[in-house]
């Protein structure tokens, strides 16, 4: 696979002596959607502010499409627009002025039409004129996306683009950075909302206390690491599980009214209806039926909590 | 070279002063006027000439270089210390940009603030006082440098700066003082010993003598030692610019 970045032995410690990260590899496919998912102070801005040249690295190397981001830096830098989770931008700046000034400061010459196809993409150009310090929050993150657009990046770092940002626009965001990466863009986002990790990225990795303890691709977690549950509600308790259902995994309530069915991954669905057939003919009165598959969600909860206890 | 990232922070920089138009150029246009009026005019009527100059004239170069100093300190120092404090750094720092190439963005748009600066000071006082530079080159490069040199020692200042006081506190209480003390408004020879001599430990001494050798001719220190003391401020600036660049020093953690 051809990877665009590639990230080997990285680790960081503050001068507080925080160890940020531990001893990080990994690589970046070409155009694909990466998301990062940690909890706070996993590592991820710290991550990200490296290979970006925020930060210097303790020790380990990044290439950018193989240019070193120390020793060929301007290389490196160049194919990469980051918004960073911090909303900072120049309060008494314009916003036009302020994207054209970021793709000066890539080494990009004027270019007024390119500038207008990005704010008109971020739905900025009625703003063009506007005080950025006057726009409302999910415009100011939509400004540092179009700074980093400015230069057209290959690559496009998002830290939490989703943070403080309403449903609506939340969506709207997503279809951006879909686009963005139809459009052949590689992008590595973080995030909290998990539900956001689910929906957009091709490959997850998950990061926690400065160590990379899972890269996969999405669906490939969900159903190694997915669960599907079956909780069958009963109309009279039992006191144990009846002869019929030997054989299968299966746990009954304490107060006999629940048995409860887990199995990992996919292709559970068939063991699923043997189930509730053999319950059927055993004459078990059924009250509800409530099946359920683990989103990402838990599998992060999961991941995280076993790697803390 | 990225020209293009020079160029964005030099225009962004003099857009800045741009806003702030009024502040940036009237407020050290007023005080040097005041000054005129009161050292020049209302006590200078009553002194004799200083080393066969008319007191008025006497203080222009040193006047000039009040404001110069604390101006392309301050210019400078803001520039700078500006987007560390509000987090717009990020940009030039994951920027291919050099760090040369991001100090002569800053510096130069501050130094040109100053240098449009000094014009507006000098034309202001042919309307206190009669003068004429009798070496307009000298004193122009004599200028360039000494602006150069403080916008240099600005940059280190807004790096080095963990908040808006300590970005206040060099310029007024070090520099303002020291040029006061500095034969702005007095010859050295004026002073009675011990003063003369510790006057001569003043750096400031150097400059505002250097600017008064180019344009009247006369001056307490010849003035190739003056030039040599400039050079060698620059040269230190620089080699601690070099040094924070180099070790990320407050900027690259
Ligand atoms: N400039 C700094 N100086 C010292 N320690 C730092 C600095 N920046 C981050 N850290 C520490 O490094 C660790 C990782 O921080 P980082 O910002 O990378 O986390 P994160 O995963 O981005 O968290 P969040 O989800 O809250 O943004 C934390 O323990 C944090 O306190
Ligand atoms: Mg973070």
């Amino acid at each position: 696979m051809d990877s665009v970045i590639s990230i080997k032995g990285l680790r960081k410690t503050y001068d507080a002596g925080t160890e940020a990260l531990k001893g990080v590899d990994l690589d970046i496919r070409r155009g694909e959607i990466f998301g990062l998912l940690g909890e706070n102070g996993a590592g991820k801005t710290t991550l990200i502010g490296i290979v970006c040249g925020l930060i210097r690295a303790t020790a380990g190397t990044v290439t950018v499409d193989g240019h070193d981001n120390v020793t060929a830096y301007r290389a490196a830098r160049a194919r990469i627009g980051l918004v960073p989770q911090e909303l900072a931008v120049d309060m008494f700046g314009h916003v036009r002025h302020t994207v054209e000034f970021s793709r000066g400061l890539f080494g990009k010459g004027r270019d007024p039409a390119r500038i207008e196809e990005v704010l008109r993409s971020l739905s900025l150009w009625d703003k063009r004129d506007a005080k950025i310090g006057d726009l409302s929050g999910g415009m100011k993150r939509r400004v540092l996306i179009a700074k980093a657009l400015a230069h057209d990046p290959d690559i496009l770092f998002l830290d939490e683009p989703t943070a403080g940002v309403d449903v609506s626009l939340r969506r709207d965001m997503w279809a951006l950075i879909g686009k963005l990466r139809d459009e052949g863009k590689t992008i590595i986002l973080t995030t909290h909302y998990i539900e956001e990790a689910e929906e957009m990225a091709d490959r997850i990795g998950v990061i926690t206390r400065g160590e990379l303890i899972l890269v996969d691709e999405k669906r490939a977690m969900m159903e190694k690491l997915g669960q599907t549950r079956l909780s069958v509600g009963l109309k009279a308790p039992l006191a144990a599980l009846p002869p019929a259902l030997d054989g299968l995994p299966l746990t009954l309530s304490d107060d006999g009214l629940t048995i409860v069915h887990q199995a990992g991954g996919e292709g559970e669905s068939a063991e699923v209806a043997e189930i509730l057939k053999r319950m059927i003919a055993a004459d078990i009165d059924i009250a509800t039926v409530d099946s359920s598959r683990s989103s990402l969600e838990d599998i992060f909860v999961d991941l995280v909590g076993g790697k803390r206890s | 070279m990225n020209l293009n990232a020079i160029l964005a922070i030099y225009r962004f920089e003099l857009g800045r002063t741009w806003r702030t138009l009024f502040q940036s150029l009237a407020t050290p246009v007023i005080t040097t006027s005041l000054y005129f009026i009161v050292f020049g005019s209302a006590i200078g009527g009553r002194m004799a000439e200083v080393d066969g100059i008319p007191y008025g004239a006497f203080i222009i170069p040193g006047l000039l270089l009040l404001t110069i100093l604390s101006e392309s300190i301050g210019n400078a120092s803001f520039g700078i210390y500006l987007p560390r404090f509000t987090g717009t750094i990020y940009e030039v720092l994951s920027a291919p940009v050099s760090a040369t190439e991001a100090v002569i963005g800053y510096v130069g748009a501050a130094a040109t603030k100053s240098l449009i600066l000094a014009t507006i000071i000098l034309v202001t006082a042919t309307f206190f006082v009669d003068y004429s530079i009798l070496h307009p080159f000298w004193a122009a490069g004599f200028l360039l440098l000494v602006t150069l040199s403080f916008c240099l020692f600005g940059f280190i200042l807004g790096v080095w700066a963990d908040g808006f006081e300590r970005l206040q506190i060099v310029p007024l209480m070090i520099v303002t003082p020291l040029t006061f003390l500095g034969g702005t408004f007095y010859s050295i020879d004026m002073l009675p010993e011990p003063w003369r001599t510790a006057t001569l430990f003043n750096p400031i001494v150097y400059l505002v003598n250097g600017m008064r050798w180019a344009f009247y001719g006369t001056a307490d220190v010849a003035p190739g030692v003056s030039l040599a003391a400039t050079l060698a401020f620059m040269a230190i600036c620089l080699f601690i610019i070099n040094w924070i660049f180099r070790t990320g020093y407050r900027l690259r953690t």
